[in-house]
């Protein structure tokens, strides 16, 4: 076997890195110092160059000036091969195990070094020999596709040990984990580098993560170093500062007190259908949105969340139950929709609400460029009318495009959701559904984003919110369900939240 | 005991005769395709293929005398057939189905053009081994004349499914087939992975062809192979991209394939033609009960384009 376990963790630090895309400056003159056995956090807004910074330290990238060192010595990192031989590897944000492949075929394979046979025996044999001197106990002869995402995120960490790396790079770790995942994986890893054997760079923006395991952090915006130092002489603010710099942040409306009488806008009753893989189904026994409250709907992607939302948008064929909206049946098709004033804010806008190469102007006016100022059909179709409107939303909604005949697909995340709120947004809004909206956003978006709901949910709206971020959930909601296994586990109101409680029925086990 | 009189016996001998014979090219054609769709391309090509490589096989033994020879030349020419396939479908934006129809109008025309010579002359066939000689019944010794194909045909499908989780070539074949990313993640070039695989398939599919026009039928003929090479993409579906499951639904359809001519043999005058049919009723039963509207195939290569 090549891998090696008990090899020395090694440091590495980056001094005066600098990386051009042609005019554009990814990275500026950036120098970063990992000592050995330390857990570094690396903060950055998308795009501020976070991942252009490990990218060059891992080879995939040539910097245009700047140097590494690896445990002190300069070192040149011409390709990922060469950063392996260094003891640097990279776990990526998404994953790279082979789904169809159990876990110890993902390991063996991923050697630099496999025999034309693999003698299965003696592998297993001296897998279970690397496991023993794991902190992770995983189970090796399942299909990857088969473990849960916190398994999954432990192999992938175990396999670059196992390929006898001792600087990891973890690329937003915790984006697909629960709380409680979340906690354990991170602590081990912890532990790991309290112990001496390995050092960890990981790429974050949650605040909370980053105080509770790292020793140090870096800050970049814009491709430059923002701020460094000690995770315990900062504070929360002072890193969310150094993030985002002086730009004005969207602040959420002050929540209106919800009334407890209000109508119910939205009302689903022993609802079924099918999830993703037609193995198993999804049932919502009862559930109702109030007009002026946000449900929050939690739960570990994979147990039928998405599914739920998009039954609700149409986007789904459900067996049985129904589904009221202000006391009508409610079967998501265009004519009600606009009737009951349902609109919907749907995750990776650009594949779920948008037509990609579609404009902008057009985009923007799908729910509106066939009807006229009274709601009536109309049976030609002006194209200025549809610039005028979809101008002054472009406007209103401060949606950043080169012009209104742009191809949507064109435009940043930021701005494709901005451009979906703008049409989902605009007009009377009884019930409004959304899921992961701020996914893959950045700072601003997302404060402005939350700020809109908030508006929404303030002006009257039911909003149903389904989310992978707990933190957004907490913020926005005034009730959360958990959402396992296909049915709603748990309920809270906001007032009596707990992260840990939440976590808990997320996992399955309460 | 009466040579010609064992009754309706002769209908199972005769489907399980017929199975031995006409399912040979199936199952060198499913694996083949089998090693092709695991690395994530669809080579429908391979009937354009399997066509070719019997003409070619005829051609080759009609003017060396040696059906080894012929046997060579098919897996060759399928070779060059699969790695086209491979090589033209790395290109960007280019799609393997529409490169696979093309490949198999191109396959057959090519076939058909340089074939015209060799309907007339009359090749040796490859060898068989007689099987069936202990008994003193002709009927049961036509069943069991098994080829030499399709014994290697059968060890294949067992070293293959042997060798898709025992060898490093067999695990970096799923690798790529099931995730690109995971692939160049590892350092492997997953073109190159899968226009090798699209090679050894197009050769296989070759060898499919060989068996046609120099065994059974045994002819160089335009019809000679009506759509088998289709219908192993179909089975390798149908099988769930397991090489042992290729093989037995290979013998499935090839007892399917030989229901009309065993019922025709025992004097059934009436509507044994609709049994002909058969093979082909069986792969559309077969990819409407497996498919489903809401999920995609269990077992699926991940970067196969039809299933993703």
């Amino acid at each position: 076997m090549s891998a090696t376990t008990n090899s020395k963790a090694v440091g590495v630090e980056t001094i005066g890195m600098t990386m051009r895309f042609g005019a554009f400056t990814a990275l500026d003159d950036v120098s970063v110092k990992v000592p050995a056995s330390s857990f570094h956090a690396l903060l950055g807004e998308n795009g501020a160059g976070k991942s252009t910074l490990v990218k060059c330290m891992m080879g995939f990238y040539h910097p245009t000036s700047g140097d590494i060192l690896v445990d002190g010595r300069e070192v040149a990192i011409g390709s990922p091969r060469d950063a392996s031989a260094l003891g640097l590897g990279m776990v990526y944000q998404h994953f790279t195990l082979v789904p169809s492949l159990t876990g110890a075929e993902n390991l063996v394979i991923s050697r630099e070094k496999v025999p034309g046979i693999i003698d299965w025996r003696s592998e297993r044999g001296e897998l279970a020999v690397f496991m023993e001197r794991m902190p992770f106990k995983l189970p090796l002869d399942v299909k990857v596709a088969e473990l849960a995402a916190g398994e999954k995120q432990k192999l992938e960490i175990v396999k670059q040990l196992y390929l006898g790396r001792s600087f990891l790079v973890l690329d937003e770790p915790t984006s697909v984990l629960t709380p409680g995942e979340a906690q354990e994986v991170l602590g081990l890893v912890r532990a790991m580098t309290r112990a001496g054997g390995l050092t960890v760079l990981m790429i974050s923006h949650k605040f909370h993560e980053v105080t509770a395991f790292a020793d140090d952090v870096s800050v970049l915006r814009k491709g430059k170093l923002t701020g460094s130092g000690r995770v315990t002489d900062l504070d929360h603010k002072a890193m969310a500062a150094m993030m985002i710099g002086d730009q004005p942040i969207a602040a959420l409306d002050s929540r209106a007190e919800p009334k407890l009488d209000a109508e119910i806008v939205l009302k689903v009753k022993a609802l079924k259908a099918p999830d993703r893989t037609g193995l198993k189904s999804i049932r919502i026994e009862d559930l109702g949105v109030r007009s002026g409250e946000i449900v929050g709907i939690a739960g570990i992607s994979g147990n039928g969340q998405k599914e739920f939302l998009e039954v609700l948008a149409g986007q789904r064929p459900r067996d049985t139950g129904e589904v009221m909206v202000r006391g009508t049946a409610y079967a998501a098709t265009r004519a009600e929709a606009r009737a009951l004033n349902v609109r919907l804010i749907l995750e990776e806008p650009l594949k779920n609400a948008c037509a990609p190469k579609m404009t902008v102007a057009e985009n923007i006016s799908f729910r509106t460029f066939d009807i006229d100022g009274n709601g009536k059909p109309v049976n030609w179709i002006s194209a200025g009318a549809i610039r005028a409107f979809s101008a002054r939303l472009v406007e209103q909604f401060k949606v950043k495009t080169a012009s209104l005949s742009s191809p949507i697909a064109s435009l940043s995340g930021g701005n494709v959701q901005r451009a979906v709120l703008a049409r989902e947004l605009t007009g009377e809004v009884d019930l409004l559904i959304v899921s992961n909206p701020c996914f893959g956003l950045d700072f601003s978006a997302v404060a402005e984003i939350r700020a809109r709901i908030m508006k929404a949910r303030n002006a009257g709206a039911a909003v149903l919110l389904m989310s992978e971020d707990l933190d957004e959930l907490l913020e926005l909601s005034d009730r959360i369900f958990v959402m396992s296994d296909g049915a709603l586990v748990y309920e809270t109101p906001i007032a009596q939240a707990s992260v840990q409680t939440i976590g808990e029925h997320m996992a399955g086990h309460h | 005991m009466d040579a010609t009189g064992i009754g309706l016996w002769g209908v199972p001998l005769a489907i399980l005769g017929g199975a031995i014979r006409v399912s040979t090219p199936f199952i060198f054609v499913s694996l083949g395709e089998a090693i092709t769709e695991r690395s994530g391309r669809i080579n429908l090509g391979l009937e354009g293929t399997l066509v070719f490589g019997a003409m070619a096989a005829y051609a080759v033994a009609v003017m060396t005398g040696s059906p080894w020879l012929g046997l060579i030349a098919a897996a060759f020419a399928g070779l060059c057939f699969g790695l086209f396939h491979g090589w033209i479908c790395k290109f960007r934006g280019v799609n393997d189905i529409a490169i696979g129809i093309a490949q198999m109008l191109f396959g057959s025309g090519l076939a058909f053009f340089f074939g015209k010579p060799f309907i007339q002359p009359s090749a040796p066939d490859l060898p068989a081994i007689p099987l069936g000689a202990w008994s003193n019944i002709p009927q049961v010794q036509a069943a069991l004349d098994v080829n030499v194909l399709f014994l290697i045909g059968a060890t294949l499908a067992v070293f293959l499914w042997w060798a898709f989780r025992n060898t490093r070539a067999g695990l970096i074949l799923r690798v790529v087939g099931d995730s690109s990313d995971a692939a160049r993640a590892m350092g492997l070039n997953p073109d190159t992975v899968r226009l090798i695989a699209t090679g050894i398939g197009g050769a296989l599919a070759g060898i499919g062809g060989a068996y046609l026009s120099l065994y059974y039928p045994g002819s160089w003929t335009e019809g000679i192979s009506s759509g088998q090479g289709l219908m192993a993409v179909a089975l390798v579906i149908f099988a769930r991209w397991n090489p042992l499951g290729c093989f037995a639904a290979a013998l499935l359809f090839g007892g399917a394939g030989a229901l009309g001519p065993a019922l025709q043999s025992v004097g059934v005058t009436q509507g044994y033609y609709l049994f002909y049919a058969a093979p082909y009723i069986l792969t559309l039963i077969i990819m409407i009960a497996t498919s489903s509207p809401s999920r995609s195939l269990a077992g699926a290569p991940g970067e196969l384009s039809i299933t993703k």
